[in-house]
């Protein structure tokens, strides 16, 4: 049953992702989208819809799809070992860490190229990463990092770059427009040449965190449970801390933050195939990619040909469907809180 | 069958002296019950034992082996823990939650044998957890929960079941299904268990021997007879009681006086 409903998310997926493809500031008829997918000749197409398919919204939707997962995933892991079902993939820093990079980035002008991301992802991915390993190091004890330390320092952490940030915000104020552009999330202008990047990094976070997937479980009967059974709490907290910053930081990088969709979609997972994170895990990442997909498709069609930034719609839609969980699951989530 | 002893423990939280100078051992198919008033430091005394508290002195030892110096895989294949409150964060369903208890055999990451499943099986049946088997965990009853508890305790394969109070907010009826299971697992099983508790009679009924604890020091060890006299429980709780026999089990039955 739950590889059956899997097969189905896959399938939407795919159908969403396609359906992508066609949609936007010109419209593309399926049929032509699939042409240009399965390389047929025909003469109905022009070389614009080659070119608006293969180099604008391909890497566009392949990228969202990615983020999604991305952030899909890490919010899953963060939710299992915190045993917290408010957390989200950026609990612990890893925004107010990408944010201060990308902010540095854009008001200083540095133009920087590597491994196919410019200065202002290149940065993102950086100060995300620099950030949660700050928060790590302020939280770790002894050869541990007990998780309230961690929630606390996150949080303090992130109060004390966001405020960085807002006075950066506030001192170039002629950037404002596209400092705030960034922070809401946007995949507008994505190319290939990010994806060789960004793709081996979530995965590799994807991964990481399902190997952990049978930790986690052991983990939701509470910490003494969990080392009752042989488990070494320090391994697991660094271990997901680590696939999770690195999916996390490399969505951000790619799309800025965007807000709801790692904290819906473990709950949207765990609604249709229970609380195995065995399961959770990758279904948290195909429920995140299709949220995101579906939110940039919206993102770039409602006031076409201008788009809204995607973290906008995922924030607009997110917020009243997870206060709607919340009144229909309620007593289901009384027993995780 | 593997023995578990303590030497001359002691634990510290900062300065303060929880614990000084414990030592007792227990034996397979045993169950000895820790008892003593709140803050005696029965439960640092069970963490010490399931190697959750480091102690500030002594040793506990499986079989010889200093505990500190075995893995916790090591240690979870002879010593299964059953905490005060174990929490349900999950929907996991009775088997899955079950399941877990091979992780110390089998690690991780791989998948389960057939032999697995097979063990898995027969703890659900044990427990009377088949008709349960796909309910989530977060469904059960307080009892029901406990069951599933120890049938992970058996797939666990440990000889050791630490239990820090297992009957803690329980009706009746549940606290005496628990510490029936309980005892059948020592008695039938061979599985040595140590167990807080606060109801003195039904350790008076279920346990084989009793270990009372007051301010952190073992004020006596034996078998209930030997600890249940008015003077040692005034030492212990500060209460005046009566001790009588039980009409049914012939053990003492402990009254307020007062």
């Amino acid at each position: 049953m739950k590889l059956w409903l899997t097969c189905l998310l896959l399938l939407i997926l795919g159908g969403l992702m396609v359906i992508s493809l066609g949609i936007g500031a010109v419209s593309i008829s399926p049929i032509k989208v699939w042409q240009v997918l399965a390389g047929i000749e025909s003469t109905t197409l022009s070389l614009s819809d080659r070119t608006i398919i293969w180099e604008l919204r391909l890497p566009r939707t392949i990228l969202a799809c990615l983020v999604g997962c991305g952030l899909g995933t890490a919010g899953a892991g963060y939710q299992g070992l915190f045993r917290n079902p408010l957390a989200d993939p950026f609990v612990i820093g890893a925004s107010s860490g990408s944010a201060l990079g990308a902010t540095l980035m854009i008001v200083t002008g540095m133009q920087v190229n590597w491994l196919g991301l410019s200065a202002v992802p290149l940065a993102a991915l950086a100060g995300s990463l620099l950030s949660v390993a700050i928060v790590y190091m302020i939280a770790v004890a002894g050869r541990d990092a007990p998780m309230l330390s961690l929630l606390l320092a996150g949080v303090a952490v992130s109060s004390f770059i966001g405020a960085v940030v807002s006075l950066l915000m506030f001192l170039n104020d002629e950037r404002l427009v596209t400092i705030f552009g960034w922070l809401m999330g946007s995949f507008s202008g994505s190319g290939w040449s990010t994806l060789p990047t960004i793709a081996p990094l979530i995965l590799i976070g994807i991964t990481g965190l399902w190997l952990l997937s049978r930790p986690l479980d052991a983990l939701s009967f509470g910490e003494e449970a969990a080392q009752g059974l042989g488990l070494r709490l320090s391994l697991l907290r660094s271990g997901v801390v680590l696939f999770t910053s690195i999916a996390t930081a490399a969505s951000v990088s790619a799309g800025g933050v965007i807000g709801f969709v790692g904290l819906i979609s473990p709950h949207l997972a765990r609604l249709i195939v229970g609380g195995r994170h065995v399961w959770v895990i990758p279904v948290s990442g195909l429920f995140g990619g299709i949220l995101l997909v579906a939110a940039d498709d919206l993102a770039r069609t409602i006031v076409a040909p201008e788009e809204l930034p995607v973290g906008v719609v995922t924030a607009l839609l997110g917020s009243p469907f997870f206060l709607f969980l919340l009144k229909t699951r309620r007593r289901a989530w009384g027993a995780i809180t | 069958m593997s023995t578990l002893e303590v030497r001359n423990l002691g634990c510290r939280y900062g300065a303060r002296e929880v614990l000084r100078a414990v030592s007792l051992s227990i034996q397979a198919g045993e169950v000895l019950a820790i008892l003593g008033a709140n803050g005696a430091g029965k439960t640092t005394l069970l963490h010490s034992l399931a190697r959750i508290r480091r102690p500030s002195q002594g040793t506990v030892t499986i079989d010889s082996q200093e505990i500190w110096r075995l893995k916790p895989g090591d240690v979870a294949r002879q010593l299964a823990l059953m905490p005060q409150s174990e929490r349900r964060d999950s929907s996991l369903s009775v088997t899955e939650a079950v399941r877990l208890g091979r992780a110390p055999h089998r690690g991780w990451f791989l998948p389960l044998t057939i032999s697995d499943e097979t063990m898995i099986e027969q703890a659900l049946t044990a427990m009377s957890l088949t008709e349960l088997r796909d309910r989530p965990i977060t469904e059960l009853s307080g009892g029901e929960w406990r069951r599933v508890i120890l049938a992970r305790a058996i797939v666990q394969q440990a000889e050791i079941l630490i239990l820090d109070e297992p009957v803690s907010g329980m009706d009746l009826r549940f606290q005496i299904e628990v510490m029936k299971t309980i005892r059948s697992l020592a008695s039938g099983n061979g599985m040595a268990a140590v167990l807080t508790l606060h109801d003195l009679n039904l350790a008076a009924i279920y346990a084989d021997r009793i270990a009372l604890l007051a301010h952190g020091e073992l004020m006596a060890l034996g078998i209930p007879a030997e600890i249940f006299t008015p003077e040692k429980i005034q030492a212990a709780f500060g209460i005046s009681v009566l001790v009588l026999q039980h009409p049914h089990f012939k053990t003492p039955l402990i009254v307020p006086s007062s």
